[in-house]
Formats: C-alpha cells, sequence, structure tokens
C-alpha cells in the first residue's frame, strides 16, 4: 500500500493540489482576494504538468476560456470571490444548458459588491444555486478544512464529470487562508471519474440524447464527432429549437440527471449526532465552531450534535427532515443574513424549533457565540 | 449542381432543418459562403475547424456548417476559443462575431486576444447595427446616423475595427466587403493559414434595419453602396485624409510576425519542468 504524504499546506494551495490531482489541466482566473493563491498555484503547477493557465482579462472570460477548454476535452477551473462570481454568472448558465463539466470556486468575503476583501463570510450560498439565470441545476460542495479543500476538489472534479454540470466549491475565507497539516492519499488510491465519452460512430452520436442516467456520453471538438453546441435551448441533436415538446424535455432532463443522482452526490458529515436533542447545523468554518460548541456543551450534559453539510446544493433534504424530527431545536450559525437556514425552515413542519445565528460583521462565528445562543433553548 | 454550389452544399450540415434565420438579401449568407470556400482552399479537414460565435445575427452562422460549432455569449466569443485553443493547439479556431458583439460587450476580450496573440482567427460581420435586437446603434455606427435608439441620430465617434486590432497588437488584420466576395475568399483563407492572432473585418450590410432607417435602399443597393466607397489599402496609401472621409480601405493591413501565445507557453512548460 502506498503511503500519504504528509504537508502543511494553506486551504487554497489544497485546492490547487486537489485540482492537479483530480486530472485539471486547464485554469483561466483573474486576481481577487481571498482566492488569489489558487489562480497563483496552479500557474505554477499546471505548466509542470503539460497543463495551461492563463491569466484572462475578467472573471467573464474566464468563465468562457474554461468552458471552451472543456469542450476540447481538457478538464477545467477558475477560481474567485463575491465581485468575480457574479461577473460568472451568465456563463455558468452556459455551462449548464450545454452540459459542460467545470469546477469553479468561489472563496467567499463580506459583500455585497466590494464589500470585506479579507474578512470571510457565507454570504454567496444563495448566488451558488440561484446565480445565473433560469431554471438550472447545479451542485454546490463546501469543503471545512484544508484536507478537505483537497478532497472536496477532487470530488468536485468527479461530479461535474459524471454529471456534466458546472460545481461550485464553496467555502470562505478563513478555510482559504488557514494553514493545517494534511494527509495526501496516494494518487492511485484517489477515485477519479471521467466524462463518458462517445463510442458510437460519429453518424450515430446523437450529442444530447437521453440516456438511463440522463447524462448523454460528450466528445471533444476534434474527436472527429462534429456537433453543434449552443446556450439556445436545443433539441437532441443540439439545434437550436423552440418546440414546446424538444424544451420542456431538455430542461426537465437537466433537472432529472441531478434528482436521479442525489445519493451519490450528496454527502455530509453527522458529528455526535445519535443521541443529540439539539443539532447545529453548519458548514465550512463555522462548522468547526460548531464542533467545539458541541463537545463543550456536552462537559455541561447537554447532548448536543452537529451536522455538516458537504454538499449545499442540491438541498440535502432528507437528512434535514430526518434531523428535524429528531430533535428539540436546530441551531444553524452563519456568517450571512441568514441563508441555509431559510431552506432548512422552508422543509420545516413544526417538527422542530429553528434559531438562527447570524454574524455579518466579517468576524468568524466562534464557540462561544454558539454556545450563548444554545442558553436560549438547552 | 455547379461546382461552386457543390462545394458549399458539402460544407452545409443537412441535418438541421433549413431555411436559415436570416432576412433574404442579407450579407451574412455571402460571408458564410466565402468562409466555406477560404476553408476549403487551405485543405483543412472539417474535423480540425472549430468555428465559435457570439450571440447576433451573424452568430447563428455555425449552425449551418459541418464543423465543430459553439454559439456562445454576447460578446464572449473570443473567450471561449481561447480556452479551446490553449486546451488543444491542434485545432484551427474561427470566431464569427458581429459588431455590437466584438466591439460593445466583447470589446475588452477582443483587445486582449489580441494582444495575448493568442492563434485564433476573428472574423468580424460589421453592419454598424445591432441587428438582431431590431436595429439599435452600435459602436460602429457612424456619427449622425440613424437607429432605432437614436432616432435624433447618433452623436457618438464610431470605432474602426481594423485600426483597433492593429493597435491592440494583432498579427494579421485585413478587412474587405461582402460585395468582393472573391476578394474576402483570399482575405480570410490568408487569416486562417496565418500563425498568431488574426482579425477580418468583413464590411456588410444590415438592409433591414440600418439600410431601411437609414435610407440606403434595398440588399443590391447596398452592395454598390460597397463597391463605390471600397479603396484599396495600396490606392488609400496615396489619398488624402479629405478623400478618404466615409471610405472603407480594403486589403490587408497589417501582416507581421509576433511571438505566438501557445508556442511561448511551451517555454513556460519547459521552464517549469526545470527543462530550461
Ligand atoms: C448579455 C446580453 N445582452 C444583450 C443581449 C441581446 N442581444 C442579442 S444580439 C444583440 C446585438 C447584436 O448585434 P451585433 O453583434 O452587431 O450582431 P448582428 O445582429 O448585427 O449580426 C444584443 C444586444 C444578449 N443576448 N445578451
Ligand atoms: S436583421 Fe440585418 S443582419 Fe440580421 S439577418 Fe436581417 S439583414 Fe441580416
Ligand atoms: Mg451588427
Amino acid at each position: 500500500m502506498a503511503k500519504m504524504t504528509y504537508r502543511l499546506l494553506q486551504g487554497n494551495e489544497a485546492i490547487v493540489e486537489g485540482a492537479i490531482a483530480a486530472g485539471c489541466r486547464f485554469f483561466a482566473g483573474y486576481p481577487i482576494t481571498p482566492a488569489t493563491e489558487i489562480a497563483e498555484g496552479m500557474s505554477v503547477r499546471l505548466p509542470m504538468v503539460d497543463g495551461t493557465f492563463v491569466q484572462m482579462e475578467d472573471e467573464i472570460g474566464s468563465m468562457g476560456a474554461i468552458i471552451g477548454a472543456s469542450l476540447a476535452g481538457v478538464k477545467s477551473m477558475t477560481a474567485t470571490s463575491g465581485p468575480g462570481f457574479s461577473l460568472m454568472q451568465e456563463n455558468i448558465g452556459f455551462a449548464c444548458i450545454a452540459e459542460v463539466p467545470c469546477v469553479v470556486a468561489d472563496i467567499m468575503r463580506g459583500g455585497p459588491s466590494t464589500g470585506l476583501p479579507t474578512n470571510p463570510a457565507q454570504s454567496d450560498i444563495m448566488q451558488t444555486r440561484w446565480g445565473t439565470h433560469g431554471d438550472h441545476p447545479i451542485i454546490v460542495l463546501s469543503p471545512h478544512s484544508v484536507e478537505e479543500c483537497f478532497t472536496v476538489t477532487v470530488k468536485a472534479f468527479n461530479l461535474s464529470e459524471r454529471y456534466r454540470v458546472p460545481v461550485i466549491l464553496a467555502t470562505d475565507e478563513v478555510v482559504a487562508h488557514m494553514r493545517e497539516k494534511v494527509a495526501l492519499p496516494p494518487r492511485e488510491s484517489l477515485e477519479i471519474i471521467d466524462r463518458l465519452r462517445p463510442t458510437v460512430p460519429p453518424d450515430w452520436y446523437i450529442p444530447f440524447e437521453d440516456n438511463s442516467m440522463g447524462v448523454p456520453p460528450m466528445s471533444a471538438f476534434g474527436d472527429g464527432y462534429r456537433y453543434h453546441v449552443t446556450g439556445l435551448v436545443h433539441d437532441v441533436r443540439g439545434f437550436p429549437t423552440s418546440r414546446p415538446d424538444e424544451v420542456d424535455t431538455l430542461i426537465r432532463r437537466l433537472h432529472r440527471k441531478i434528482d436521479k443522482g442525489l445519493g451519490y452526490i450528496q454527502e455530509g458529515e453527522y458529528f455526535l449526532m445519535d443521541d443529540a436533542e439539539v443539532a447545529i447545523i453548519a458548514y465550512s468554518s463555522v462548522a468547526r465552531s460548531a464542533k467545539q460548541a458541541a463537545i463543550m456543551a456536552r462537559e455541561d450534559g447537554k447532548k448536543v450534535g452537529v451536522f455538516r453539510p458537504i454538499t449545499l446544493w442540491p438541498f440535502m433534504r432528507k437528512d434535514v427532515e430526518e434531523i428535524l424530527k429528531n430533535v428539540r431545536a436546530v441551531i444553524i450559525p452563519e456568517m450571512n443574513m441568514g441563508q441555509y437556514s431559510r431552506e432548512v425552515k422552508r422543509v420545516d413542519q413544526g417538527y422542530a424549533r429553528i434559531i438562527t445565528l447570524n454574524r455579518v460583521d466579517g468576524q468568524v462565528i466562534t464557540p462561544d457565540d454558539i454556545l450563548r445562543k444554545l442558553k436560549e433553548v438547552y | 449542381m455547379p461546382e461552386y454550389t457543390r462545394l458549399i452544399y458539402n460544407y452545409l450540415r443537412h441535418d438541421k432543418k433549413f431555411p436559415h434565420v436570416w432576412c433574404p438579401g442579407c450579407g451574412n449568407g455571402i460571408l458564410l459562403g466565402s468562409l466555406i470556400r477560404a476553408i476549403h482552399q487551405t485543405g483543412l479537414t472539417k474535423d480540425e475547424i472549430v468555428l465559435v460565435s457570439g450571440i447576433g445575427c451573424c452568430g447563428r452562422l455555425p449552425v449551418y456548417v459541418d464543423f465543430n460549432t459553439l454559439h456562445t455569449t454576447h460578446g464572449r466569443a473570443l473567450t471561449f476559443a481561447t480556452g479551446i485553443k490553449l486546451a488543444n493547439p491542434s485545432l484551427k479556431v474561427i470566431t464569427i462575431m458581429g459588431d455590437g458583439d466584438s466591439m460593445a460587450i466583447g470589446g475588452n476580450h477582443f483587445i486582449h486576444a489580441a494582444r495575448r496573440n493568442i492563434d485564433v482567427t476573428a472574423i468580424i460581420l460589421n453592419n454598424s447595427i445591432y441587428g438582431m435586437t431590431g436595429g439599435q446603434y452600435s459602436p460602429t455606427t457612424p456619427y449622425g446616423m440613424r437607429a432605432s435608439t437614436a432616432v435624433y441620430n447618433s452623436i457618438e465617434q464610431a470605432f474602426q475595427i481594423s485600426e483597433l486590432a492593429v493597435t491592440a497588437g494583432a498579427s494579421f488584420v485585413g478587412r474587405q466587403t461582402v460585395y468582393n466576395a472573391r476578394l474576402l475568399d483570399g482575405l480570410i483563407e490568408k487569416a486562417i493559414l496565418k500563425k498568431g492572432f488574426s482579425v477580418v473585418e468583413v464590411v456588410t450590410h444590415c438592409h433591414t434595419q440600418y439600410g431601411r432607417q437609414n435610407k440606403m435602399g434595398s440588399a443590391v443597393d447596398m452592395l454598390k453602396w460597397q463597391r463605390d466607397n471600397a479603396v484599396p489599402v495600396e490606392k488609400a496609401a496615396k489619398m488624402s485624409p479629405e478623400a478618404l472621409e466615409g471610405k472603407i480601405i480594403t486589403g490587408i493591413l497589417v501582416d507581421k510576425e509576433l511571438p505566438v501565445y501557445e508556442e511561448e507557453y511551451n517555454k513556460v512548460r519547459a521552464k517549469a519542468k526545470g527543462l530550461s
């Protein structure tokens, strides 16, 4: 058995290493705090492995370039923060409708607008889901440690390849800039998924035809399967259409492919949840404080646990519903005005009390902040 | 079927339901013919060509031809093209953009693609108007002309696309009218074969929007206007600025050797691997 490699890495550096390990060979980006180290790291690492780094003129261009690279058959990614993420939205929608795999890291900082460039926040949670216009499927993953920055980045690429969707890697400034000792698994032990490519002769290739998974095989430009890719609603051949039956079929398939994969896509961590009477639901850096708060509460004899969704979107509805049924109260600490908590409230049928804890002052949420909130219910 | 028709026919997609979306008489069709003849002359295979467009009437062009085709978002064709080319430099990437597409919303991408000198050919259909959205003024609508958002006539100065491309550092820049389709064929062929960022500004007519609003007559009248106002660059060199007022300078404006991004990037790779 090959051994783990131990390294002291920053979250952003671990994202770079995760991307390289996942097979990413193209990065286009534009500098922005607190995501810049990803671009810097990629500019160093990609040319070593015959990949390509390009610094674009803006984030719109970065997003366009990574879609182009992916269409040419190369796994690609970009990284940004709030202002740049806003600029990327139109082309993210393109990747959704044209089903182009790609990964976008959004290292969240305080907003709106230029906001708080150097402070952490979790204020893009709704934007990661609904930032681009129109009904669309999307996958959003959120690592909470440096080690997870590596593993979840690998997963982000795998999911984007498997389902042909853009995957957003959303974490906050704390996780991105923190340094931790991480155990990097040997390359051979990593599961790496590559998009399905067509095996039929080119004449038979129907690029957007439905199948059991709802994910058509994808040919790369230059592979001999000449086909059309567009951001317009298209028929199974990729040609623009406004025929109601064809339009409906496409939009529903795009959603169905993700719905069918929920079991595979959704991942969360249950921490001290078995006998918990109060649950804390938290993600990215706040989940670390939540875990500490749970440990401290248990020292006081309070049965507190943490549910940490790694998959923020699609929303882990089944898990959350089950938790709501089994606890007295749920505390949702977030570095925003209450974005993930809106979803939890949406599915709560009066099962449990839902308490939000929101910090929007650019400061991290501490275990003490959470314990103080806990006193209100327990 | 005549030979030239057969040639075009061989490159069209036959599983795509024609008719196309363009108005009868639109210059976009003439450019499509020129592009096919030019590509045919280069000897490149259909599999090697990637045709990338933005949004606008001309953005619909790729769907009709049997290449790898990509219809992107408004103004962003060059950014997608950049990704394709850098990911697989063996592909020949050609973008089709409108004047609004390339100069307004995509103007920034245009100058940076030129500066970077990516080996991509940018064909710009300059009809001086936003055709698809119904005739609003564009960055190339001349001062004093009318548009649906300039019914009191445009008060903005127009960009000269080719001159802008030269200044931004493109390796190859040429301009031609759709009236001179044969000359256009040759110009596009040269641009495609050029290593580096090459630009072909295609002066074309939108009789439906620009022509109608400015009382310029039919498509044929506008083609005649192109014929009467085109001045080859060699001849223009001997003319005064006053005499050149309102004229269309045609031909090759720039053709120079510059380091190409993809080749430079190979040097970066060698350095990163400690090979140099
Ligand atoms: C982001 C965005 N803004 C606006 C539009 C609407 N729109 C579609 S085509 C077009 C203008 C096209 O003009 P041009 O590029 O000159 O192409 P033409 O139609 O003249 O060929 C505009 C503004 C759009 N599709 N996307
Ligand atoms: S509106 Fe103008 S540019 Fe568009 S197809 Fe008609 S003539 Fe051509
Ligand atoms: Mg136009």
